[in-house]
């Protein structure tokens, strides 16, 4: 998020943009978006509706055994439908804003 | 000679594992580069391995001044240093890979599932109007999703 944060303008520019969602609640991600200065927009998904529907859903790997999220991006063209997905196999091996700009670059 | 002489190439040996251990989420976490693989951090990891070397032979030596408790400090300070490594390749190759394989995941072609959410000022908001409300005065090209873990 911090990558995508640096690269909002060439996100703009290209007229794609990027959202985040998590099972945060609002005044969690509001903190969030403060302190690390993320404009974009942050979503809640407190309940795990959304994040089960995409099929996301991590069992039991938050606070508590919460449910939460697995990292996974989409980049949807602006009819909805998927263009590219990033299921990534290790937490710590995210998509780089560049592959997702030069993919976005194909879109109409 | 009886003074009190400290096993250097150990104890920097030692904090250079630490070092290795914690500059990973402080710092390199931050830059792709080296947090998708964390080549700085091993290379850190292996300076400090032959710093221990070179700490735990001269630990061993005959010639220190306290040879069984300098054994016993080297050992300690070596095995605490291992198991740091060990914790380290563990959270970021193992740990790390434990993620549901998500294969009812929206694919390529597909359309993403609507969904109405509330923003981090508690304004409803659609994925139609996040593909529909304008980016700069022109109509956007289309969404990027980036679903993440949160922080709770």
């Amino acid at each position: 998020m911090r990558s995508i944060e640096k690269s909002l303008d060439k996100f703009s520019e290209v007229g794609i943009r990027p959202v985040a969602i998590s099972v945060d609640s609002s005044e969690v991600s509001r903190d969030l978006a403060q302190k690390a200065g993320y404009t974009f927009p942050i979503l809640s998904d407190p309940n795990v509706e959304v994040i089960r529907r995409y099929d996301l859903v991590h069992a039991g790997a938050g606070e508590n055994r919460h449910d939460i999220a697995r990292p996974a991006e989409f980049l949807l063209d602006s009819s909805g439908t998927v263009r590219w997905v990033n299921l990534t196999e290790n937490y710590w091996v995210r998509a780089r804003p560049e592959q997702i700009l030069e993919v976005s670059k194909l879109l109409k | 000679m009886t003074a009190r002489r400290l096993n250097w190439p150990l104890w920097v040996g030692f904090l250079l594992t630490l070092a290795a251990f914690f500059t990973y989420f402080a710092v390199f976490v931050q830059f792709p580069v080296t947090r998708d693989f964390p080549w700085a951090n091993l290379v850190l990891f292996l300076i400090a391995g032959l710093l221990l070397f070179l700490g735990i032979r001269k630990g061993f030596a005959s010639d220190r001044p306290h040879p069984t408790r300098s054994k016993i400090i080297t050992s300690i300070v070596g095995l605490l240093s291992l198991v740091v490594f060990a914790f380290f390749v563990f959270v970021i190759f193992v740990a790390a890979r434990w993620l549901p394989a998500s294969t009812g995941a929206p694919h390529v072609g597909q359309r993403a599932p609507e969904f109405t959410l509330s923003d981090t000022t508690g304004k409803q908001v659609s994925l139609n109007e996040l593909l529909s409300s304008p980016i700069n005065g022109s109509a956007p090209k289309g969404v990027l999703l980036v679903f993440y873990r949160g922080y709770w």
